[in-house]
């Protein structure tokens, strides 16, 4: 096989890794956006706090043991920075967007700048758990197996959230709140509680992409800026509080950037950018943000 | 009195809407609420719900007040809204949206089958999106909501609005069921052939308050009154 194939075949394998990994952490930012919003900016600083706690479980030491723990810790701290987050922005309820984007946005410095004093300026590593650090061959090509569990464990873990939220009772008490919250709580639902149970699922969502991510991403410090601004352009391309959108959304940006940083590594964010623009003019509303909100009476 | 509102003041930011509604509901009772465009008839509507601020005022259901309290709570305390451009959810399957409706609830006279009883037309679309279905359908659907909550008190706001003539007798024929089954329905209408055919009696608003209020019967005998109030013959 040509050199120029093989890195084209590595670059679509990166491209679904970065792909489902973004969709696990674009999903709770797109729900809680279009559903009550609230911009969260803390998302990718609830990821870089996943990748530090893999970090201290893991390090260096592949360990299944280690990993596990790590993840499960990561779960539970996502689900109470979550809820946390749930309750600090409801007294901003009836402001604007900034007020509330100003809040997490100050959660987020706040949340990177304590990571940076425990965990140090340096970047650090996650080793892959034992029987998934080396290489294997694939289609004719060498691939680390981490990546490749990677992107199975993110496919699954893709699949399960977006048949929860598209096919489920729960999933149909999201959708209805991201089209209408106020009918909703006209059958007697209290918003504040969808809101505070999914801010605190898509945090959940958001450390476990983090740890699960670590041994590709490692933990650095503006890794959660990064994050933030491709899962930020996910939701945009994808269409604010749609699941399908978020996932298609999701695995176009893993490809376009990974493609991106392969052919032409100077011009990568602007090629990033550049789908997000052509989104935007083609089809403002994003590609699947057309498909919800309640319907206008004809 | 199953409703009692008293001295209720209500509007959006700056602008006060309803200027001291007073208005009482028997159980069981339908009152046809009419009135020019602009007089408040959604704002009351929107308000008793739970959904348009309070400024003063008192909102009552079966003696425990209301007033100020957030929608899922007056929701709880028996009140359901079939509101003003039906506000379907576009991304919802009809059974999706009947499932949140009676969600929780067993026991209730009201039940999904019995709805798909009722409106037949809903059963055979049951697995499709909100979106796609008719304006009489997403009424149909509206109204069915409401009432799988299980509601003492049903809010209706213009629900004929935009329906062909047969849509709108099933409607009147929804209303009358939920009647019969000792639901309050307080309706705002324009369409004074369904208002006449369901209600017991006929209010009318005027600058934010209710300023007559009579039999259905009696309002159709004095068409002066109805002229000067809404201008209409």
């Amino acid at each position: 096989m040509s050199a120029v194939l093989e890195a084209g075949l590595v670059s679509v394998l990166n491209g679904f890794a970065i792909g489902f990994l973004l969709f696990i952490l674009a999903i709770g930012l797109s729900l809680v956006f279009g559903m009550m919003d609230v911009l969260n900016l803390a998302h990718g600083a609830l990821f870089l706090g996943g990748a530090y706690l893999g970090t201290a479980f893991v390090g260096a030491r592949p360990s299944w043991g280690a990993f596990l723990a790590a993840l499960a810790v990561a779960a539970v701290a996502g689900l109470a920075a979550g809820g946390a987050l749930s309750l600090m922005t409801e007294p901003l309820r009836k402001r604007s967007h900034l007020d509330q984007a100003l809040l997490t946005l100050g959660v987020a410095l706040v949340v990177a700048e304590l990571l940076t004093i425990v965990f140090g300026d340096d970047p650090l590593t996650i080793a892959a758990p034992p029987g998934l650090n080396g290489s294997i061959g694939i289609l004719g090509i060498t691939y680390p197996a981490y990546r490749l569990a990677l992107i199975g464990v993110g496919a699954v873990l893709a699949l399960v959230v977006y048949l929860v939220v598209d096919r489920t009772r729960v999933g149909a008490l999201i959708r209805a709140t991201v089209a209408d919250r106020e009918m909703v709580a006209t059958l007697g639902v209290d918003n504040r509680l969808v809101k505070a149970a999914v801010f605190a699922v898509g945090s959940l969502l958001a450390t476990t992409a983090g740890v699960l991510g670590g041994p590709v991403y490692g933990a650095r410090p503006g890794l959660d800026a990064a994050v933030l601004i491709l899962a930020l352009v996910v939701v945009v391309i994808g269409g604010l509080g749609s699941a399908r959108g978020a996932l298609v959304g999701a695995l176009i940006i893993g490809q376009v950037d990974t493609l991106g940083r392969a052919l032409l590594p100077d011009l990568a964010s602007f090629i990033l950018f550049g789908a997000l623009a052509l989104v935007l003019v083609l089809r403002p509303q994003g590609l699947f943000g057309g498909a919800h909100g309640t319907v206008p009476a004809r | 009195m199953f409703l009692q509102v008293r001295e209720l003041v209500s509007g959006y930011d700056r602008s006060t809407v309803l200027n001291g509604v007073d208005l009482e509901l028997a159980a069981g009772a339908t009152l046809g609420l009419l009135g020019r465009n602009g007089v408040g008839k959604s704002t009351l509507i929107m308000t008793l719900m739970g959904l348009v601020p309070v400024t003063s005022g008192s909102i009552r259901v079966e003696g425990t007040e209301l007033a100020g309290r957030r929608p899922d709570v007056v929701a709880k305390a028996g009140v359901a809204l079939v509101p003003q451009g039906r506000r379907v959810w576009a991304s919802l399957t009809v059974d999706e949206h009947l499932a949140l409706a009676s969600r929780g609830r067993r026991g209730g006279a009201w039940t999904v089958d019995g709805v798909f009883d009722l409106l037949p037309r809903l059963a055979e679309r049951r697995r499709q999106y909100a979106g796609q279905l008719s304006g009489g359908e997403q009424q149909m659907l509206a109204v069915a909501r409401a009432v799988l909550t299980n509601p003492r008190l049903v809010l209706l706001d213009e629900p004929s609005d935009g329906l062909a003539p047969a849509i709108v007798d099933q409607v009147a024929g929804m209303i009358t069921t939920m009647r019969a089954a000792g639901v309050a329905v307080l309706l705002v209408e324009q369409d004074l052939h369904l208002a006449f055919a369901v209600s017991d009696e006929i209010a009318v608003m005027e600058k934010g308050r209710i300023v007559h209020r009579v039999p259905t019967a009696e309002f159709r005998r004095d068409p002066g009154t109805a002229q000067r109030l809404l201008g209409v013959a």
